[in-house]
């Protein structure tokens, strides 16, 4: 017997996550049974809330933090947009500085585009060949006028980690005003963070990417410091988010939580998938790797000599087999972290990235690594 | 107050014998554009498409902005019927106009009578009026030269139409009076607006877009559905045939030189288009082309573009620039669905130095190395079709 359906092999999981069966459940438990309005004060809105708070105190408890210091969003972009246009708001009168980095997601870059626009100073530090932004870097960058320093955890194409302890050295050695935010999308859920211990008033997380549904995320934000919110209405999360929350989806968070694996042991895990993939493409002539070896194990980014990242991931992808070429926001345009890492034209161009999840076992890579060699061989070369 | 649309034609009216066989043809279309609206009667008299909707719901504005993109339109206006004595004629004149006439400072009143029964000639009725409506809206002034609004009463065999300017119509032909030609297109700027242009002349469209996964992608295809679509606002509903092309690039890439790439694939995707066309009813293909803009469009290598066809080939771009081809492709909206980044078809095969001067028997001699025909067979049984509407 033949089998003719192929397994589907996903290696997008930076993009986003299947989600899991909780996360389902407790999606569909909140919009049959639980859909009480939790600012209701019946006991329907009560049961809502409950559930919510269940959330919150998962998230809590993941980063060792007091539940008031969550607050639930749609996702990381408006985390990102609360946490970078509140600091600024907030800390205004006391400097026009910005420091953030080149290879930050856009919905960080975009926001800091627009108050550079509007006349704050924005240092924008590149990382080196690795990916790496350079702790002298981040320590020089910081003056005593810097009100906002915006440095993600772990890059979202090359799976980089930056050192943001840094800039919380760096922060509290010189006493800047700056509020630090830490975009750390990719890393919720896969290392084990502690945001006061890192010096972190403001961290961005999102469900999808830790197999809980689209459409929400949030901000964690320390209780010492204050932001102004952007929109205004009921005062729900505590007037920093207002709009009812989005209790399904708060609820699917929760299951994604409950699912999750011990963060240690999982990342051991991934690190031996991950070794043993670098290996598989060690065979394969042509092959570049763009993620440093100490990046988070759940990305590698590679590039793939003479064939365009498009060409090579619609053909994996008639094979069931799901990668990217670049990040999954930026369809199409050349990816901006690559470039400002200094790699070539060619480099960004044959770029692919496989993500990883705990989903994912040694049969996906040895399906990938086949796939690849047969696509190289078969498709034709760009010059 | 009864309302109507009024329909002049353009270059239509100076069809002869003709004439009537296009104006059955623009009705059809205008009916088919304005189904989605609601219930509507169309008639026709004296050179005027009399448009009038059968409820009070009708949507008036989105009426017109269909209408608006039907080819073989001169011109067109909303108006108001009264019935065909003076005294109706004032009355309605003015509480249809009000709102107008209070924002402007001059006008001056047209008068046409094609009914000569009527009692009064047209200098009569449009003194009648413009001293009427000058009585009741005191800050108007009257200004024959250069008025903000021109009023203008019909008198007509079936009642008198009042209205307050007209708005320009598409132009052109309608669709279907000037047969079937098939566009080739690939998702760029050009190809789109090729197309339009031709429909303008009252062509119906069928389309070929060849495909080449994995090299192009899902949405580079989806793209082209969405470029279509735009332009079925205006052809009406097109043909579309996707074709798998893979197979003959790699074929290309691998046995013929490099220079001849872009060309040889030009004259593949010519062929096949030819065959798809004549198996659609088509008499002429349709391409996006503009001397010079690239290597595969000078003189010379539409010269041997050319050869691969029997068909007439028309670039209603040929003698444009950029920037012309890019201002109609805004107006009609096909501008930001181009410009995504998914096209580039086939940058991967694209020579570094293409043959700008191709010699035609050079290129036969290169195409040797290919079994032409089962290419284009396979790609044939290959194609998909669908209709976009």
């Amino acid at each position: 017997m033949v089998c003719l359906v192929r397994k589907l092999v996903y290696l997008d999981n930076s993009a986003t996550t299947k989600p899991c069966e909780t996360a389902v459940e407790r999606i569909n438990n909140a919009l049959r049974e639980n859909w009480g309005n939790p600012s209701s004060l019946h006991g329907l809105g009560i049961k809502a809330e409950q559930e919510m708070n269940r959330a919150r105190q998962a998230v809590a408890d993941l980063l060792s933090c007091r539940t008031d210091e969550i607050f639930f969003t749609s996702g990381g972009t408006e985390a990102n947009n609360i946490a970078i246009m509140g600091a600024v708001n907030a800390r205004r009168r006391r400097g026009k500085r910005i420091v953030t980095t080149s290879i930050e997601h856009s919905s960080t870059l975009e926001t800091i585009v627009t108050l550079e626009k509007q006349g704050f100073n924005v240092v924008y530090l590149k990382p080196d060949r690795s990916g790496v932004v350079a702790k002298e870097d981040i320590d020089k960058a910081i003056t005593s006028d810097t009100i906002l320093v915006s440095i993600m955890l772990v890059n979202n194409e090359t799976g980089a980690i930056q050192p943001v302890k840094a800039a919380a050295e760096a922060i509290s050695r010189i006493s800047a005003p700056a509020m630090l935010h830490c975009d750390a999308v990719q890393a919720f859920g896969k290392m084990n963070l502690n945001p006061s211990r890192m010096g972190i008033d403001l961290m961005t997380f999102s469900a999808h990417k830790f197999h809980g549904p689209k459409g929400i995320g949030g901000l964690y934000k320390s209780k010492n410091v204050k932001i102004a919110p952007l929109t205004y209405g009921g005062g729900q999360e505590r007037g920093l988010r207002s709009g009812t929350e989005a209790t399904p989806l708060i609820a699917g968070m929760l299951g994604a939580i409950e699912e999750l694996p011990d963060c240690d042991k999982q990342l051991e895990i991934v690190r031996k998938l991950r070794d043993y993939a670098i290996e598989r493409l060690k065979e394969i002539e042509g092959i570049s790797f763009n993620s440093p070896p100490d990046a988070l194990p759940y990305i590698i980014n590679i590039s793939v000599d003479g064939k365009k990242s498009e060409t090579m991931m619609h053909f994996l992808e008639s094979r069931n087999i799901y990668v990217s070429s670049g990040s999954a926001c930026a369809k199409g345009k050349g990816s901006h972290v690559l470039r400002s890492m200094g790699l070539s034209d060619a480099r960004v161009d044959s770029a692919l990235r496989i993500s990883f999840s705990k989903n994912n076992d040694y049969e996906d890579v040895d399906i990938f690594i086949d796939a690849l060699k047969e696509g190289i061989k078969t498709l034709r070369s760009f010059k | 107050m009864k309302e109507v649309i009024l329909i002049k034609y353009g270059e239509m009216a100076l069809k002869g014998l003709n004439r009537s066989t296009f104006e059955a043809l623009l009705i059809k279309n205008l009916k088919k554009a304005l189904k989605p609206i609601g219930e509507i009667e169309i008639t026709r008299s004296q050179s005027t498409i009399f448009i009038e909707p059968q409820s009070d719901e009708f949507d008036f504005n989105r009426a017109l902005e269909k209408v608006k993109k039907v080819f073989g339109i001169a011109a067109f206006s909303r108006a108001c019927v009264a019935n065909k004595n003076i005294q109706d004629i004032l009355k309605k004149a003015e509480a249809y106009l009000a709102e107008r006439l209070k924002e402007i400072k001059t006008f001056k009143v047209e008068a046409k009578r094609s009914d000569k029964k009527f009692p009064l000639t047209s200098p009569q009725i449009s003194a009648q009026l413009g001293g009427y409506l000058l009585k009741r809206f005191p800050h108007l002034k009257v200004d024959v030269h250069n008025p903000d609004e021109i009023v203008t009463v019909e008198v007509r065999d079936f009642g008198a139409y009042i209205r307050a300017g007209q708005l320009a119509g598409a132009g052109g032909m309608p669709v279907g009076s000037g047969g079937r030609a098939a566009v080739l297109i690939s998702g760029g700027i050009d190809s789109p607006v090729a197309a339009w242009m031709m429909a303008k002349r009252g062509i119906e469209l069928c389309a070929v877009h060849f495909a080449s996964p994995p090299y192009t992608s899902e949405r580079a295809e989806i793209k082209v559905r969405q470029l279509l679509e735009k332009v079925a606002e205006y052809s009406g509903e097109i043909k579309l045939a996707v074709v798998p092309f893979t197979e003959i690039q790699e074929e290309i890439g691998k046995k013929c030189p490099e220079e001849y790439f872009t060309l040889i694939m030009r004259r593949f995707m010519m062929m096949i288009s030819e065959r798809i066309a004549k198996d659609n009813g088509c008499l002429a293909l349709i391409t996006g082309e503009s001397v010079g803009q690239v290597a595969s469009q000078t003189i010379q290598a539409l010269a041997v573009t050319d050869a691969a066809t029997e068909m007439p080939v028309f670039r209603p771009l040929i003698g444009m620039d950029k920037e012309e081809i890019v201002e109609i492709s805004r107006k009609i909206d096909t501008f930001e669905i181009s410009i995504q980044p998914y096209d580039d078809c086939c940058t991967v095969f694209t020579p570094r130095h293409p043959k700008t001067k191709p010699q035609l028997e050079q290129i036969i001699k290169a195409e040797q190395a290919l079994d032409i025909e089962t290419l284009i067979d396979n790609a044939i049984k290959g194609t998909r079709y669908s209709i976009i509407e």
